[in-house]
């Protein structure tokens, strides 16, 4: 915790891997680092690859012995079951305005607080800085109960705005970024910049906003990651009607549990996106949660 | 004289106030994060201390004033031993996930930390699982253990072992539950370690190896010392995440019922509170749950930083 609440001397983060961790000490893996790596790759991608397989047999062809290993054509019928008996592509519409409002607003009001905490020297900006670290743990169970009376008597229950109002920020974006500002940002730029005379907005937006760029993408990825699978709040605050995916997922399965065909289709069908996304962004991903680890 | 000491320390004072002219501005900055922090996380955590010493209902709540209650919300609580049993299946389902998950990412990272040939194919496919949702990742896992289609117990079946009820028996379910939590986040602390393993400094093994240590003795006093505020600081999140357990217990059960199991055999404080708050309306005694597990989540987590202390304690030598 201590590690936290007073970080390590600043290590350069703008590199995914730091050219020094070439230099291992170990040597080139064996065959039984293969052996297992490779076991434990598959584990991680096989119950993703079965989804398809399930999703085009059904249930009956399931129980068979052995079971089928690879997907046949009916695959797409299923799917167009799944997303007339499920609302699927409504949840999928829902989840990526959600994530996206909450990924801007995150990365945007992040990078302000944790530049005044990077670089502004203000009246108590430790102890606030302290309480938004501190807090960062707490469970969402703790607050959701007074936030639905709270929804609900502004009338935002069953709609977006609900999922999207309390998700604003994370004291982890700002933490996140108060490193990589007082990182990234030289002391000596900004005093130059006033002494030229510029005002701290025009520094905000001339020097430090281009210096954060690679933090921000980071950042962005993962609260998008996050909101996009957030289940809890917004399973309690949206309902059927008006869903993200996740909560798509729930009336899936509560609906049509012994369809085990329908249901994996539309599971299939609504996390495709999140995963072509990761398989783009994959090393991007890895090395923002290492980064992440590093400054945690 | 005094004019001549006076002026420049008005000079640099001035210089220092034209350096940082952003004091006022920062609040500014600050504002909008504390604005949004204060009217959903710090209000609601504080009103769900003050609703759980009222009785208060969902269907009611909006047209009548709470009634003041005192402690009676807790006294039932503890009293109630759907809560003990809750508790207690908190307890497990928090141990089963996260020990060998744990265990398993701290290997993993030590082999990934070889050289090796497509090592970022095995990081993705290791964190493919973290970022299939909780819901798809449940989901899917409820068909592979499903008793009549599932592929595990055909596994099971092809090596001659009893098919197992993972749905309504209670070891088996936690065992299954878990098992979601531990595909999800394995490869996300592997990676995490992984980033620890690469902060060691090289010269500590260089230095151990011309010792005369071995591949254990340098893991054992360099790399296990070195990670340290890494491993405490996923127990502590791993520990904060498994005592909250909701998702994965809700949707494992068919009509993705609060209860937990036919026999609440997997029913955890989380799906608790909502059941209380959500299915019977009580929000009052919701908001005493949601307190307690608060409280015991600290403890758990101040008993973890204790003990990982202690252990440090003991282990220098």
């Amino acid at each position: 915790m201590t590690a936290i609440i007073n970080p390590a001397p600043e290590a350069d983060i703008t590199a995914p891997m730091p050219s020094r961790r070439r230099l291992r000490h170990q040597s080139e893996g064996g065959w039984v680092t293969y052996a297992i790596l490779i076991v434990v790759a598959i584990v991680s991608i096989f119950p993703l690859y079965y989804v398809i397989v399930m999703a085009s047999h059904t249930n009956a062809e399931m129980a068979q012995s052995p079971p089928p290993f690879v997907p046949n054509g009916t695959l797409w019928g299923q799917i167009k079951d799944a997303v007339g008996k499920a609302p699927l592509n409504k949840g999928l519409v829902n989840s990526f305005i959600v994530a996206s409002c909450i990924t801007l607003g995150t990365v945007f009001f992040c990078t302000l607080a944790g530049f005044a905490f990077g670089k502004l020297k203000f009246r108590g900006n430790n102890i606030l800085l302290a309480i938004c670290i501190g807090t960062m743990m707490v469970p969402p169970q703790l607050g959701v109960v007074p936030l639905f009376m709270l929804m609900s008597k502004w009338g935002m229950i069953n709609h977006l705005q609900a999922v999207i109002l309390p998700s604003l920020v994370t004291a982890f974006g700002v933490f996140f970024m108060r490193q990589y500002v007082m990182s990234a940002v030289p002391d000596e730029l900004i005093e130059a910049a006033y002494i030229d005379g510029a005002s701290t907005t025009r520094v905000f937006l001339s020097i430090v906003l281009p210096a954060v760029r690679p933090a921000m993408a980071v950042l962005g990825m993962l609260t998008f990651l996050q909101a996009w699978n957030d289940f809890f709040w917004p399973m309690m605050a949206l309902s059927s009607q008006n869903p993200t995916i996740q909560v798509s997922f729930q009336s899936l399965r509560s609906g049509l549990f012994d369809q085990q065909s329908v249901v994996m289709a539309g599971t299939l069908y609504g996390t495709i996106p999140v995963l072509v996304v990761f398989i783009i962004l994959g090393r991007q991903i890895v090395g923002g949660i290492m980064q992440g680890a590093v400054k945690g | 004289m005094s004019v001549t000491t006076t002026a420049p320390a008005g000079a640099s004072s001035s210089r220092r106030r034209r350096r940082r002219p952003g004091s006022r501005i920062a609040y500014l900055y600050i504002l909008p994060f504390f604005v949004v922090f204060a009217a959903f996380s710090v209000y609601p955590w504080i009103q769900t201390a003050w609703l759980s010493l009222h009785k208060v209902e969902l269907s009611t709540f909006k047209r009548k004033p709470m009634e003041w209650v005192g402690f009676q919300n807790y006294v039932d609580l503890f009293h109630d031993h759907f809560f003990w049993n809750a508790f207690w299946n908190t307890i497990s389902l928090a141990l089963i996930s996260t020990i060998p998950q744990l265990l398993m990412a701290l290997g993993i990272a030590h082999l990934l930390n070889y050289k090796l040939r497509g090592r970022t194919f095995f990081r993705i496919s290791m964190l493919l699982p973290y970022a299939t949702s909780l819901a798809a990742a449940t989901i899917i896992f409820t068909e592979l253990f499903d008793p009549h289609v599932g592929f595990i117990d055909w596994v099971l079946r092809s090596v001659h072992l009893h098919a197992i009820d993972w749905q309504n028996s209670k070891w088996p379910a936690q065992i299954a539950i878990s098992s979601i939590v531990t595909w999800r986040w394995t490869g996300y602390n592997a990676l995490i370690y992984l980033a620890g393993l690469q902060a060691v400094d090289q010269q500590l093994y260089e230095a151990a190896a011309i010792d005369g240590a071995g591949r254990w003795k340098q893991f054992r006093y360099i790399t296990l010392p070195s990670l340290r505020p890494t491993i405490i600081f996923t127990i502590v999140i791993s520990t904060i995440g498994a005592l909250q357990l909701f998702g994965e217990p809700k949707l494992y059960q068919p009509l993705a019922q609060p209860s937990g199991g036919s026999d609440n055999q997997y029913q955890t404080l989380s799906l608790l509170m909502y059941q209380q708050g959500f299915s019977y309306g009580h929000l009052g005694q919701a908001s005493a749950i949601a307190w307690t597990m608060f409280v015991f989540i600290v403890l758990a987590v101040a008993v973890n930083l204790f003990l990982s202390r202690n252990r440090d304690a003991k282990g220098v030598r």
